[in-house]
């Protein structure tokens, strides 16, 4: 096979629909690494008390609280995004109306986040 | 001039130089394309609700440390919401970065490396996980010395 048909920074047809393909992948590796490393520091209650407390005390920083704001709004979005991945695909309509559930997703998640932070950021700031 | 015979995109005589790999009759990526959907579905409720109780709920992150794991997993309530958390995630994420695989990696070599690596992963994620939720002791002695809290019982 010829390397020349190697498609190189091609964009397909832009828009919602690829835009929020795009954030779908890029949300669901950063989950997925995320996921590998969550279970390996939970892993560490079967070695000690001691050991898994002293991991969980070295995430409790502001840049750490900043990353957790960040993992969550990446799995809201996913979260979302593949409700209306599934509506698309499963629902009659789902096709034509594509694009106004994409900004139900985008303010559905605005919503949620703005609730989560001034939780979270609480916790974090020491409130 | 003879005009070219373009065949329809199912009719399974593509040209030679389009397929990567000899074309399969098992069902496997409609499986698993299906699989994506049920998964994420169960997943967004699993998840969200995960996150709720570990990170809002109570004193939301800062009360998490072993007493806090300690007492979710003393219900097999919450060691079988886990366990059923940790297979769906790793086999929806798996199956995830084997597409983002499949798409990138164009050389036959590169993908089969990526995918080796990434299902050694996957298994070793998954039995340590499994193994972790049932094999738990909130009260351990190590090295003779009994974990202290006020849920164990007093040596």
């Amino acid at each position: 096979m010829p390397k020349t048909l190697t498609p190189a920074g091609t964009l397909y047809r832009g828009r919602e629909g690829q835009w929020s393909w795009v954030a779908h992948r890029i949300t669901g590796v950063v989950i997925f690494f995320f996921l590998l490393v969550h279970v390996l520091d939970t892993s560490l209650v079967r070695v000690s008390p001691e050991a898994y407390d002293a991991v969980i005390a070295s995430y409790k920083n502001p840049i750490m609280g900043l990353g957790e704001l960040g993992l969550v709004a990446a799995i809201v979005f996913h979260a979302f995004n593949g409700i209306r991945l599934i509506l698309v695909d499963f629902w009659k309509q789902g096709p034509k109306y594509h694009r106004q559930m994409l900004w139900g997703v985008v303010g559905l998640w605005a919503l949620v986040m703005i609730a989560f932070s001034i939780r979270h950021l609480t916790h974090v700031f020491g409130g | 001039m003879a005009t070219p015979i373009i065949e329809s995109p199912r009719s399974g005589r593509v040209a030679p130089g389009y397929s990567r790999s000899t074309p399969s009759r098992s069902n496997f990526e409609m499986i698993a394309w299906l699989f994506m959907r049920i998964s994420g579905a169960i997943l967004v409720v699993l998840i969200f609700v995960h996150l709720y109780v570990n990170l809002v709920a109570g004193d939301g992150i800062s009360g998490i440390d072993f007493g806090f794991v300690a007492g979710k997993w003393a219900s097999p309530f919450w060691q079988i919401w886990d366990l059923t958390m940790l297979w769906l995630a790793m086999l929806h994420g798996t199956n995830g970065i084997r597409v983002i695989i499949n798409d990138y990696a164009d050389k036959n070599s590169t993908r089969m490396w990526l995918k080796g690596v990434l299902y050694t992963s996957t298994v070793v994620i998954v039995v340590l996980g499994t193994l972790v939720i049932f094999t738990f002791d909130p009260c351990p002695v190590i090295d003779g010395v009994a974990h202290v809290a006020d849920y164990c019982p007093t040596p």
